[in-house]
Order: C-alpha cells, then sequence, then structure tokens
C-alpha cells in the first residue's frame, strides 16, 4: 500500500524503480475514493491531471532524471485550498470564491512541481483559514479518521486528516495561530511552522499577512525536513521572506541530542484546562527526551496569558483589511445591487461565512476610529513583549516544548455556539505566530478510551528548524506513536 | 477600554459588509464577550514598549522597477462577474 509511506520511503522505492509514480498515485486515488467520502478531507480531486503529473515523473525518470536533483519526483502531495495550484481551484473554503480558478501558482508550489511532486487535489480548511476545527467550511466539515464524530482541528483539518487517513503521502497547509500544528495533533501526524520570512507567501491568500505562514503536514519528522528544504528560502515576490541560506534540514536530523536544552514554560502546564490524559503523555514525552540526553530546565513566558487576547485583535484588524479585496468587482461571486456601495455589501454578505463575518466585525471594529490606540496598538505592543519573552527564553534554552493543544479533539458541533471556547483550542499555538519564531508538533502518545492522537510541540528561536527537527526526529526514533493508524474504518 | 455597546450595523457599514437582523443581533452579543475578554490586556504595561507590526527586521525592501511579464490582460479579465470591452462593468457610480 504506497499511499501509507512516508516521502522518503515511497521516494527510495520509486528511485529503485520497485514502484512507478502512477501506481503510487493510484494507491492514493483509491484511499480517496474508499475513505473520503467519510473523512472529506478534500474539496476537489484532479485524479486525470495527477495520473497525467504521474506519467510525466515515470518519463522523466525513464529519460534519467533522478530523486537526487528532483527529490519529490513522483510523490503524491495535496494542498490546502488556500495555496495557488495554476487552473485548479482555490476557494479558501469559501462561497465567495466557489467558482474560483488560480491563474497562477504560489512560489511553494513551483518549488513542489520542481521537484518532481504529483498533485493530487485540493484539502478543506475552515473558510478563510478562520477556525480551529475545520467546521467553518463553505462545503461541510472534514471529520477526524480517528473518530469520525469528531473534528479534525483547523484550519488545515483537510490537509491534516488526509495525511492521516494515508490519502496523500504529505501536504501543504498554513499556520496564523495554530492551524497547521493543531490538527497535525488532533489527526496523530507531525505539523511544522516555520519561522516567519522562511517559506514565501506569494500565492497563499492572505488572512493575517504578518503571522501567516506556509507550513507542512508529513507522516514523519523526517519528510518535514526534506520538504522544508524544497520550499523554504527567499523570494523577491515576497518582501516579508528572509534573503537567508536554506540549511541542509535532512541532513542534519541525525546529530545527537544529548545535551540540548529543552524549556518547559510553567504558565503552560499551571493553566487550568490541561487535560490530564494529554498532561501525562507529554510528561513521559519529557522523560523519554530525557533519556536521550536532552535536558528539561524549567522557563518562564510570563505574558502567555495575554496572547490569546493580542491575536484576536491583531489577526481579525489585518483580516478585516485583506478581505477586502473580495468585493464582487474583479472575480469570485457578485450579487448586484443599486450602486457598488450596495453591490459590495450584499455580496460581501451572501458570499461570507459566520466566522469571517465575525472576524471582519471585531477587526473592522478594533481599527476603528477611537478604538484603534485602546486595542489595535496596545495589541501591537503587548505582542512586543510576547516576543520578548521568547528570545529571552532562548538564552538559556535551546527549544521549548509543550502540549499543542489543551485537550483531545472534540466533537463535531461542541464548540460551534460559543466563540471564545473555539478560540481556547489554540491557547498553546498562538503565541508561536505573534513572536514570528518556528514551531513543530509531533504525536506523543493517545488518549486510552477512544484512543484519539495527543500532539507535543516543540518551539524554536527565528530560523531554529534545525534543532526542532532533531530534536523531533530523535524522539520519533525512540518511540513509535507516529506508526500508530486510524482504523480504517469508523462510522458511517 | 471598558467594553462600550457596540453599533454592530454602523461596524458593518463601515465593513461594507451586508447582515441580517439575526446576525446583527448575534454578533453583538458575542463581541461583547470577546472584548470582555480582550480587556484582558489592560493588565499590561505598556507605556515604554514599541508596538510591534511585524516579526522579521526587515524595511523598505525594494525591487528594481523594471519591467516583467504578469498576466495577460484577457487572464486577468476572464473571471470578472461582468466585463465589457476589455474592462470591469460595475454599477453606475456617477449619475
Amino acid at each position: 500500500m504506497p499511499n501509507r509511506l512516508t516521502v522518503c520511503d515511497l521516494s527510495q522505492l520509486l528511485s529503485r524503480r520497485e514502484l512507478s509514480a502512477r501506481e503510487a498515485t493510484q494507491a492514493c486515488l483509491d484511499a480517496i475514493r474508499q475513505r473520503d467520502p467519510l473523512v472529506r478531507a478534500f474539496l476537489h480531486v484532479d485524479e486525470a491531471g495527477a495520473l497525467a503529473q504521474a506519467d510525466a515523473a515515470d518519463a522523466a525518470r525513464r529519460r534519467g532524471k533522478s530523486a537526487e536533483t528532483h527529490p519529490l519526483l513522483g510523490v503524491p502531495l495535496a494542498i490546502k485550498d488556500v495555496i495557488a495550484v495554476r487552473n485548479q481551484p482555490l476557494t479558501c473554503g469559501s462561497r465567495i470564491l466557489a467558482q474560483y480558478i488560480a491563474p497562477y501558482d504560489a512560489t511553494v508550489t513551483t518549488a513542489l512541481r520542481r521537484a518532481g511532486a504529483v498533485f493530487l487535489g485540493r484539502l478543506n480548511m475552515d473558510e478563510f483559514a478562520m477556525g480551529s476545527s475545520t467546521e467553518n467550511s463553505a462545503f461541510g466539515p472534514t471529520r477526524n479518521p480517528w473518530d469520525t464524530t469528531r473534528i479534525p482541528g483547523g484550519s488545515s483539518g483537510g490537509s491534516a486528516a488526509a495525511v492521516a487517513a494515508d490519502e496523500c503521502s504529505a501536504a501543504l497547509g498554513s499556520d496564523t495561530g495554530g492551524s497547521v500544528r493543531l490538527p497535525a495533533a488532533f489527526c496523530g501526524v507531525v505539523g511544522l511552522k516555520p519561522t516567519y520570512g522562511r517559506v514565501s507567501r506569494y500565492g497563499l491568500v492572505a488572512y493575517a499577512s504578518s503571522l501567516d505562514q506556509v507550513g507542512l503536514l508529513t507522516k514523519t519528522v523526517q519528510d518535514a525536513a526534506l520538504l522544508l528544504e524544497t520550499v523554504a528560502g527567499h523570494d523577491p515576490l515576497d518582501s516579508t521572506s528572509v534573503p537567508q541560506p536554506v540549511p541542509p534540514y535532512v541532513a542534519g536530523l541525525d546529530q545527537s541530542v544529548a545535551g540540548l536544552r529543552v524549556g518547559l514554560p510553567r504558565e503552560y502546564f499551571v493553566q487550568g484546562g490541561l487535560d490530564p490524559e494529554v498532561r501525562h503523555s507529554v510528561e513521559q514525552a519529557i522523560a523519554q527526551l530525557e533519556s536521550l540526553g536532552v535536558k528539561p530546565v524549567e522557563v518562564s513566558l510570563p505574558h502567555t496569558r495575554y496572547a490569546l487576547a493580542t491575536y484576536y485583535l491583531i489577526a481579525p484588524a489585518e483580516a478585516s483589511a485583506n478581505l477586502a479585496r473580495f468585493d464582487g468587482v474583479r472575480y469570485g461571486l457578485r450579487i448586484d445591487g443599486a450602486d457598488p456601495i450596495e453591490m459590495y455589501a450584499r455580496t460581501r454578505g451572501a458570499g461570507f461565512g459566520t466566522e469571517v463575518k465575525r472576524r471582519i466585525i471585531l477587526g473592522t471594529y478594533a481599527l476603528s476610529s477611537g478604538y484603534y490606540d485602546a486595542y489595535y496598538l496596545r495589541a501591537q505592543k503587548v505582542r512586543t513583549l510576547i516576543r520578548q519573552d521568547f528570545l529571552d527564553a532562548f538564552k538559556e534554552v535551546d527549544a521549548v516544548l509543550t502540549p499543542t493543544a489543551p485537550t483531545p479533539p472534540f466533537k463535531l458541533g461542541e464548540r460551534l455556539a460559543d466563540p471564545l471556547q473555539m478560540y481556547l483550542s489554540d491557547v498553546f499555538t498562538i503565541s508561536c505566530n505573534l513572536a514570528g519564531i518556528c514551531g513543530l508538533s509531533l504525536p506523543c502518545g493517545f488518549t486510552a478510551s477512544p484512543k484519539l492522537p495527543i500532539g507535543m510541540q516543540l518551539l524554536g528561536p527565528p530560523f531554529g528548524e534545525e534543532t526542532l527537527l532533531r530534536l523531533g526526529h530523535a524522539f520519533e526514533q525512540s518511540t513509535d506513536w507516529h506508526r500508530h493508524r486510524p482504523p480504517p474504518r469508523t462510522g458511517t | 477600554m471598558s467594553a462600550p455597546h457596540v453599533d454592530i450595523h454602523r461596524i458593518a457599514r463601515l465593513a461594507r459588509l451586508e447582515l441580517s437582523p439575526e446576525e446583527e443581533t448575534r454578533f453583538g452579543a458575542e463581541l461583547g464577550n470577546v472584548l470582555d475578554y480582550i480587556k484582558l490586556l489592560e493588565e499590561v504595561d505598556v507605556r515604554t514598549v514599541e508596538p510591534m507590526a511585524h516579526a522579521v527586521p526587515l524595511s523598505n525592501v525594494t525591487r528594481p522597477d523594471a519591467v516583467r511579464p504578469s498576466l495577460s490582460h484577457a487572464e486577468a479579465l476572464n473571471q470578472a462577474p461582468s466585463q465589457s470591452n476589455g474592462l470591469f462593468i460595475v454599477p453606475r457610480i456617477v449619475e
């Protein structure tokens, strides 16, 4: 079952010609056909296109192309429906873009194409990446492959569920407040949010531009390292991408972790609401790392309790500006009106879902005359303090370790009625985006009954991905959490 | 920064966002709750703190002002809800 293989293992089989790209792609398409009617990770499957790309990859290999220069040659991937792939739908999970086709490739898409990847299709998400459960998709929720009565996390819920259900080898997502790491934890896969500026945002539809970053969802840390190596780097088309060399992440994985210092922020472990099974698994993981020679150290991130409030001012404020472009004039839905103002309002009223409207209202309010200083400006100042907390901690430790989420995945519908309750799912992941640092979520255990994945989060300093990946890889090599697979079929 | 009564109707007009009466009522209540929560930030002494707009210490990134290929006219127009003569068509703006 080639769809169950990691990217690295699949790539080796393809290189040795023990398997063709067509077979690998077909195996994913079969898995999608079999499992996705229930999981609903995909919004669009490009079956013919994927097979054509696979055939092209097989032909290229026969002509002498190899994994040396094309590390993803023939590897079937899937992309969150917020990242542009030319001539493919780009809905962002929204009615307002239901018919929209991307006119160009995102820079990350171009990078994956150059590496030889095959694109299977488009993955479900919370509308415009706003949400923690994928229930805010205009096209219906994705379900958690471990228990289809539960949410997969969000906003990259389709990406995490597709990887967990072996419907693709790996996936791209985006992470503005935890949208890659939270679903990774909830679905039992690896999720990497690179440092702000590490990966180009060109072709990633903007939610909150100072926080957004393309992220990776994979079956192993090694796969995350390989994909990061492929997509990272400076891009003249994104002026916030940083001209810093991309280290060989894969080659660095096997360096020893003995002697590395990992900070345990006391604020993350004392806060109420940390599920006892999550706490237990994370404590076991710390002990495991300790047995590998890692030194746990208590650290303090004193402004932690302000992160969520800071985020829910800054992100909606930026979103309210970014989403002004959806006005019914140049593309997307249009609902006619007597004048342009009425047309804009009707189009947006009909095109946006509840959570997007909620955040546009909050953001518009926070930026409106008379409230700007009290809300937005104050939040930007608190953001400085949150970042400084991390920079201070990283003087003492190489990485910070926390649970990824305070609870295991919850039931569909459970938190829809109360926005604040939903926002609290992101309480451990949000600071990373505010601080602009990098974060990695990886499986570290399961709840007893039902069996649901638990994730831990490693946070690193700006451009500290090498250390995170090395720590994560060492942990993975010494445990088997990442090898567990969801039941083949649950519920109906 | 006590959470004041929020005039949702006015905010929605600023955002060019048509809301149903039910949505106005619902968002009004929810926004009140979120703003109550956000009051937490009043505790923080930020008098000497610089605001942070951005995580990357880059500023004024420029590029050569050179002509380069971009979307063609036809590609830029072909997803317009309404177009004619190579232009986007919108409702009448001036009488």
